[in-house]
């Protein structure tokens, strides 16, 4: 067999590497544009359905217009301009050393590891008033980190909406963190009571008569985890360590 | 012509790679929950066995036959990889639901196993239809599973309700288990046993068969 050759073989080799690396970088560099601005869209779909603001068959683009990206350092709870938001990338900058902090195992409620340096924050508001802010948060529940957003009304104290966008747990039991019946019951609970982060999910239902009922959540069934996991997220996220010194700048208006 | 026909047909149901072949259970199982997701992944499948067995069909006569296996791998792989990019360009949404399993289609054994045993051995264009033949095959299958998944564990269809869920003021209580990847074992199964049932040149035979007892087991024996 001809075929068999070293020299054939080394030959084929390298030529069938050379055109289907052609073939392969082609495809990922014309793609590129195209998949940029789709996760680009994406991340704004989410940040107005999160907010609520996101209507069926309206214009992403044109609805996120409303909506003012801004940077906070999570350090000093202020506004800071020392990095710009549009080629911020904060998933990478949060496993960087030199851009973010290791936990002490005692703050890290929601088991991230490490906290960056800076935050992106998306504030809505109408005719110079604050109307929204949407905060991203994340944390470890059963199998996965949850990455989602919280929106709070102006008072800075109210529930306007909560949603992942990205997390992998269990389908039909963990996964029903994406059932529109259970966000549902986000909108209008209190997160903040006697300035400690009270917001939580609890085992069963919400007893609405209960004096707590405002900073409750029904638990999601078939998933301890999962639960616990959000609840910590969301301690930790309007946590001291999270956003809540920025929270306070806002409202005092010194942020 | 009629041969071209078979080709294509064949696989569809007289010889099913998932069916009949057992192949490529793994993706069948993981990306069946729902029906558009599964349908994209179908597609992806067809579009790869298909121009795999193409490829390597073109160069089956330059291929060294100690190589073979790794240049089969390298263009499925370089394939898979495209159909990858074009995804998450075109259908963002949907390959995100997808997200390893496109890019598994590499290890699928179907994509392999076609290559190996047809392409390797007959020219380009029946072996594209071949390929075709079998992605479609793997696709009936498929979509069978993420029927009755999607149906049962989630009340809907294509993301549409048919039944109305309790939790949303409906009567339907989901079936939880059908949302889980488990559940695909039992649905391939009963396929496997319906289609068996009506083409029954499928059947195996029996390896050996346990003879009836002769006497009763006797006591202390």
């Amino acid at each position: 067999m001809a075929n068999d050759t070293v020299q054939k073989t080394v030959m084929v080799a390298l030529a069938l590497c050379v055109v289907c690396s052609l073939v392969v970088s082609t495809a990922a560099v014309s793609l590129k544009p195209a998949q940029e601005a789709n996760k680009v869209l994406d991340r704004k779909r989410n940040i107005l359905a999160a907010a609520g603001m996101l209507e069926e068959g309206g214009d992403v683009e044109e609805l996120f217009s409303q909506v003012t990206t801004k940077v906070v350092d999570l350090r000093t709870g202020k506004f800071s301009d020392d990095i710009d938001s549009e080629n911020y990338d904060q998933k990478k900058a949060a496993k960087e050393p030199l851009r973010s902090d290791e936990l002490e195992s005692a703050d890290d409620v929601a088991k991230i590891g490490r906290r960056e340096h800076y935050s992106l924050v998306y504030v809505i508001e109408t005719n110079g008033q604050l109307d929204k802010v949407i905060l991203p948060v994340r944390g470890y529940g059963l199998w996965s980190t949850l990455y989602g957003f919280l929106a709070l009304e102006s008072d800075l104290n109210t529930v306007s909406g909560l949603g992942f966008y990205e997390h992998a747990e269990t389908p039909g039991l963990g996964g029903e963190v994406d059932n529109p019946s259970w966000k549902g019951q986000w909108p209008g609970k209190k997160v903040y009571k006697d300035g400690d982060a009270a917001i939580a999910l609890i085992k069963g239902k919400v007893n609405p008569n209960s004096a707590n009922a405002s900073y409750q959540i029904d638990g999601l069934a078939g998933a301890t985890l999962t639960s616990v996991g959000i609840t910590n997220l969301m301690k930790f996220w309007l946590g001291k360590m999270g956003f809540q010194p920025f929270l306070n700048n806002l409202q005092a208006g010194e942020a | 012509m009629s041969n071209t026909k078979e080709t294509l047909v064949n696989p569809i149901f007289e010889n099913n790679p998932i069916a009949l072949q057992i192949l490529g259970i793994c993706s069948a199982l993981a990306v069946t929950s729902s029906l558009s997701v599964t349908m994209v992944m179908c597609l992806s499948v067809i579009v790869v066995t298909g121009f795999s067995n193409f490829f390597v069909s073109l160069i089956r006569n330059y291929i060294p036959s100690n190589i073979r296996i790794i240049a089969q791998m390298v263009i499925i792989a370089s394939l898979v990889i495209v159909v990858d990019q074009v995804l998450k360009a075109v259908a963002y949404e949907i390959s995100k639901q997808l997200s390893v399993f496109v890019g598994l289609i590499i290890t699928n054994c179907i994509v392999m196993g076609r290559a190996e045993a047809f392409a390797m051995k007959n020219p380009p264009i029946p072996s594209f239809i071949d390929g075709v033949g079998n992605g479609l095959g793997y696709s009936i299958v498929l979509i069978v599973v993420a029927f009755f998944r999607e149906l049962f564990g989630a009340g809907k269809l294509f993301g549409m309700d048919v039944l109305p869920l309790a939790t949303e003021g409906g009567w339907y209580i989901p079936n939880g288990l059908m949302l889980l990847p488990p559940s695909a074992f039992f649905l391939i199964g009963f396929f496997i046993w319906a289609l068996r049932a009506w083409k029954t040149a499928q059947v195996e035979e029996e390896e050996f068969k346990i003879t009836a007892n002769t006497s009763p087991v006797q006591e202390g024996a």
